[in-house]
């Protein structure tokens, strides 16, 4: 009986999302946080339970087949193996705790019931991601998330800003999505079938390492995981997501639908290796963004925003590990960043309640008395962010990755890599500095409301608190036997001396961020304020002018184009007939003149042209 | 009658026609036109008379009968149009009936 708790494990959230949105406004914000918590809590127990019971390997459960064309037969088919395992617990289990913690959340807010519709739509279309174990089933859960993604950004649709942003997001990610449909039609032409063991097992027999065909299709499908991941060049619409409510920013734009793109590749981890200039490119991409994004955190003001750009960050991390080939490393560090990230959030969106909606770094601080749980909340998650040496997660999942670029021989990654850490370190203080600390920015950061509900606001805080400590990195199960060998399995040369390196880079963040933030704050907030540094805090705070380039580069052209279109040629030719006989109209109704005389006049001279026509003819009458 | 030939016969019927038809076509007044129209009739006439006289055939003078009942019936809807373009207008003048402009 292996397939009953599979299934419910992401029925349940379907049938919330069904009961939920069938209610029309007939339950209450009381029933509502029931049935939107309970059913993904009780998708939590249904995941425990699979993971309890699984005997290891993968063990596929076809439901049904999806539809019969052909030779295409893509099922509702499930394959449950050790990386869909771990996907699910942190997707039900962080999940769960993001649903009771906006149970406090939302307290007050309108349509609760639509927001834990979404939410727990966006569960059950994330567990098919993970779970499907052909690529067509995959993509529908891509594009169930995508939905999802908009439809709670834009949950407060009554300013339109946030309806602009979900409209980004949505239009940005279609982009990648759009490649990833090309690199699936291609996948199936080529190798006649989408289900993903038989991909990864096709493949390798059919296109030669490095041959057209496996590169083109690997970079298709980075297209896809580009969009949904942020990563550059398509990341320009997460720092915009953050317009909907926290508990979704944690949930969607940090613990798991962002690193969708992380689980592809890692899914489809044969396909790349064919494809190795592909693959390096997934890690020079990965470090660009770590590095763009680390910069421009720096210069940000919301707080959300910030952790907005340290995801996308966070996850050039994973790609950077993906990109040495390291597919074990970017799992491990995607699920310690899903606890750390959703704690950061979560403490945000504790810490924006309680000041009523105030979110704006300058407009806070002197807090770290007042909200002490969600100080400890930022303090632990912080830390794991930073990698503080062996008593946080991310510190694991972080070492692992650099060693795996270190052992890969990519210095260029590994030191992009540190200095990316040094980077965190100096905006995870400024964060916690200009939040917590200091003189309270407004009348709101002076008289908070802490959040006091023990099982809605602390619970979810204090477990997401342990799993950033140690003891997340100590439950990661480890995927060794599924993925192929990493470049770091092998040898240990050297890794004491870059755990050293590591270890150094995060403390001298710290104490960098301390001096800047701290002991510099005049020299500082003088220098931001003309000339080179104004400039560069300019730059920085609109995310590297991405969004005013691809405005020029693109978004103008595009209507540029579509003007010169409405003018359009074919169509004047094709409403010539109609120009044509509204003249002749207009020649008609003047001659119409209504006197007698000259109709007279015309009557004569009508009747002599055609007697003299008449007269002329040849064989005429005359 | 046969001391004149059909030709100048014929040549004042084209002239009364052609009189009528430029009295037709230029006067304003609406008891000209009418009047106009009475000449053209009468040349129409004129000419069947020459033409039957020339030939010795009776039915042009028949065809004159004809065109005299079409002269009378013509008179008497047109005068009926004149009272009615008066009543209205206060004038004979036909440019003024001309609202039935396109």
């Amino acid at each position: 009986m292996m397939a009953l708790p599979v299934i419910l494990s992401f029925l349940l959230p379907l049938a919330g999302t069904l009961i939920l949105a069938f209610s029309a406004g007939r339950l209450g914000p009381k029933a509502s946080s029931v049935i939107g918590v309970g059913s993904v809590g009780m998708a939590a127990l249904a995941t425990a339970w699979t993971v309890v019971n699984h005997t290891g390997g993968s063990e596929g459960i076809t439901l049904w087949t999806w539809m019969s064309v052909g030779n295409f037969q893509p099922t509702i088919g499930l394959a449950v193996d050790n990386l869909a395992l771990v996907m699910m617990s942190v997707i039900t289990g962080v999940g769960f705790l993001i649903h009771l913690f906006a149970a406090w959340y939302m307290t007050g807010e309108e349509g609760i019931t639509r927001f834990y519709a979404w939410m727990n739509l966006f569960v059950f279309s994330m567990m098919l991601l993970v779970l499907g174990d052909n690529l067509l089933l995959l993509f529908l859960g891509w594009e169930g998330v995508g939905l999802c993604s908009y439809g709670l950004i834009g949950y407060y649709y009554q300013g339109s800003a946030n309806g602009w942003a979900a409209f980004k997001a949505f239009v940005v990610t279609r982009i990648g999505d759009v490649f990833l449909a090309l690199g699936l039609f291609l996948m199936f032409m080529e190798l006649g079938t989408l289900d993903i063991a038989t991909v990864l097992a096709r493949a390798p027999e059919l296109w030669q390492p490095g041959s057209t065909t496996a590169n083109l299709a690997a970079l298709l499908v980075l297209g896809g995981a580009l969009g949904k991941s942020a990563q550059v060049p398509l990341h320009t619409w997460l720092p915009d997501a953050m317009a909907g409510p926290t508990p979704v920013s944690a949930l969607i734009h940090a613990a798991t639908m962002v690193t969708a793109g992380v689980y592809l590749i890692a899914r489809l981890n044969g396909l790349f290796l064919l494809a190795p200039g592909v693959l390096l490119l997934v890690g020079v991409i990965g470090a660009v963004s770590l590095l763009l994004a680390a910069f421009a955190a720096l210069a940000q003001t919301d707080i959300k925003r910030v952790l907005a750009y340290s995801t996308m960050s966070q996850i050039g991390y994973m790609f950077l590990a993906l990109g040495v080939g390291a597919f074990d490393a970017a799992i491990f560090h995607l699920v310690t960043h899903a606890f750390f990230k959703a704690l950061l959030f979560l403490s945000a969106g504790a810490v924006i309640i309680s000041c009523h909606h105030e979110q704006d770094m300058t407009r806070l601080g002197g807090l770290w008395r007042k909200l002490p749980v969600a100080y400890g909340g930022f303090i632990v998650g912080g830390a794991a962010l930073v990698a503080l040496p062996l008593v946080s997660a991310g510190f694991f999942s972080k070492d692992e990755i650099l060693w795996q670029a270190m052992a890969a021989d990519q210095i260029g990654l590994l030191s992009v890599g540190l200095l990316a850490a040094v980077l965190t370190g100096i905006y995870t203080v400024r964060l916690i500095l200009g939040t917590f600390h200091g003189e309270p920015g407004s009348d709101h950061a002076r008289h908070p409301e802490p959040g006091t509900n023990p099982v809605t606001h602390h619970l979810p805080l204090v477990v997401l608190a342990v799993l950033s400590t140690f003891i997340g990195a100590w439950i990661y199960p480890g995927l060794h036997g599924l993925f192929p060998q990493a470049p770091g399995d092998t040898t240990e040369t050297g890794h004491t001396l870059l755990q050293v390196l590591a270890m150094g880079a995060a403390i001298a963040g710290l104490l960098i961020g301390a001096w800047l933030f701290h002991w510099q704050r005049d020299w500082l907030s003088a220098r931001t304020r003309g000339g080179v540094g104004a400039v560069l805090w300019r730059f920085w705070h609109h995310g590297w002018g991405f969004d005013a380039l691809f405005d020029r580069l693109l978004v103008r052209p595009w209507q540029w184009s579509v003007r010169m279109l409405r003018v359009d040629l074919i169509n004047l030719m094709m409403n010539l007939p109609a120009v044509l006989a509204k003249a002749f109209n207009a020649g008609l109704v003047r001659s119409q003149n209504g006197r007698v005389r000259s109709y007279a006049l015309v009557m004569v001279f009508g009747a002599a042209a055609i007697l003299l026509t008449l007269a002329l003819l040849p064989g005429g009458a005359a | 009658m046969t001391g004149i030939p059909m030709e100048h016969g014929l040549i004042l019927a084209a002239i009364l026609f052609s009189l009528g038809l430029l009295g037709l076509m230029l006067r304003r007044s609406m008891l000209f036109v009418l009047m106009s129209l009475e000449v053209m009739l009468n040349a129409a006439g004129l000419a069947f008379i020459v033409g039957a006289t020339a030939w010795n055939r009776p039915d042009g003078q028949a065809m004159f009968l004809l065109v005299i009942t079409l002269a009378a019936a013509e008179a008497s809807v047109g005068l009926a149009l004149m009272i009615q373009l008066y009543q209205r207008f206060r004038s004979l003048n036909l440019d003024s009936a001309s609202r039935m402009h396109g």
